[in-house]
């Protein structure tokens, strides 16, 4: 548990000094964590554990969007964490649910076995489809067709500088609104 | 999208590097404080014997009190944009204002007085001050929500009250370049009010704006 919560960091320092292959390693380990993290929260809220994986993207996107606020000189999982259960009880709280989420829950999982992704994802998805039309095609294409940054640049006629642009943006777009209270 | 292609979509994404919120919360302050100044400079302005003042000590304890809270709540208030930090090892950042206040008081009492207490604390400005302190800070509360937001505050509450504490030392800052009051009793009351007043809005925009 140590031993990886040591490996993320060092994943998240690579990443952030511009590895994307360790970032990619990175989010890949963490994502069985958080689903299983999800599911636990969702079963004590009493809501079904199929939506867990609304969740876990909610947390991906989270983690993404608000990384330039981890300290590289401290520990990964503690940010994680804290990113997560926000997440967490945000997404409990626009079921309808107030809850309180322990931050062990999160230290829990790291034990537990990984959990498989279930039932499809639809709320990010839904997103995608309210986005100004070249930001929903160029994060298809990235996305959905795994086309690299140059391949949608040259699909679609744009510089490579304004595809990571329209990328980006359309990354933060995604993120669900927080819900009041 | 399923959870892998969010995830290649992500690290597609990794070159992207964003600002610290540090320089986000300084640029948005930058750019809200020249309608602070405008406002003061058109309803206020500075006191007009401002170079006989500035050699009594209790006019300058007052931008020293002032710009001690704005200090401490933009250090406190950056720190908390992590979403792992604790107030632990902080919060007496903000004693540090409070304190030299008490010390200003203090050192007034053991210093004879022409003026009784209460005519000190109540002052001549008291009415300006308490409207003056959070008007001017409206736009410089506006920036460090804006600025704050680029964080992940887990308490935006907390972090809002503190975006209203940092823009009402700053406020007051200007204020009391205009204020003759000097005595520390005259802003330990005044000022405070409607520094209070400020942080109050704060936390309550924060706990809208700030969450992510």
């Amino acid at each position: 548990m140590r031993e990886r919560e040591d490996e993320w960091t060092g994943l998240m320092r690579s990443a952030i000094s511009g590895d994307g292959a360790a970032y990619h390693r990175l989010l890949k380990a963490i994502a069985p964590v958080l689903r299983a993290a999800a599911r636990r929260g969702l079963a004590r809220a009493g809501q079904p554990v199929d939506q867990s994986e609304d969740i876990v993207q909610d947390i991906l996107l989270a983690v993404h969007l608000k990384r330039h606020t981890w300290d590289a000189n401290a520990p990964f999982a503690p940010w994680l964490f804290a990113i997560a259960r926000n997440k967490l009880i945000d997404a409990l709280r626009r079921r309808g649910k107030r809850v309180f989420v322990n931050i062990d829950d999160f230290a829990e999982t790291l034990a537990d076995q990984p959990a498989e992704e279930t039932a499809s994802p639809g709320e990010v998805a839904a997103r995608l489809e309210t986005l100004p039309a070249r930001q929903r095609e160029v994060l298809q294409s990235i996305a959905v067709e795994s086309a690299s940054i140059k391949d949608t640049a040259r699909k679609f006629a744009m510089s490579e500088g304004a595809v990571r642009v329209a990328l980006h943006r359309g990354l933060a777009s995604l993120t669900a609104k927080p819900r009041e209270q | 999208m399923d959870t892998d292609q969010l995830i290649n979509t992500l690290a597609a994404d990794n070159a992207h590097r964003s600002r610290p919120v540090g320089l986000v919360l300084a640029l948005a302050l930058l750019a809200a404080a020249p309608v602070s100044i405008l406002m003061f400079v058109a309803e206020l302005g500075v006191r007009p014997d401002v170079m006989t003042a500035m050699h009594n000590p209790f006019f300058d304890l007052k931008f020293a009190v002032t710009l001690a809270l704005a200090a401490a709540a933009i250090a406190v208030s950056l720190h908390l944009s992590r979403p792992e930090a604790s107030l632990r090892g902080f919060v007496w950042l903000l004693a540090i204002p409070a304190g030299l206040l008490v010390a200003g008081i203090s050192g007034e009492m053991m210093m004879p007085q022409r003026l009784p207490m209460m005519t000190r604390l109540v002052g001549h400005n008291s009415k300006v001050c308490m409207t003056a302190v959070p008007l001017l800070s409206l736009p410089l509360l506006a920036a460090s929500l804006i600025g704050l937001r680029h964080g992940a505050p887990t308490r935006p509450a907390l972090e809002g009250a503190l975006a209203g504490l940092l823009s009402a030392g700053l406020a007051a800052t200007l204020y009391a370049s205009h204020c003759t009051d000097d005595s520390p009793l005259f802003v330990a009351t005044w000022y405070s009010i409607g520094a209070a007043l400020v942080t109050a809005i704060g936390a309550l925009a924060g706990s809208r704006v700030l969450r992510f």
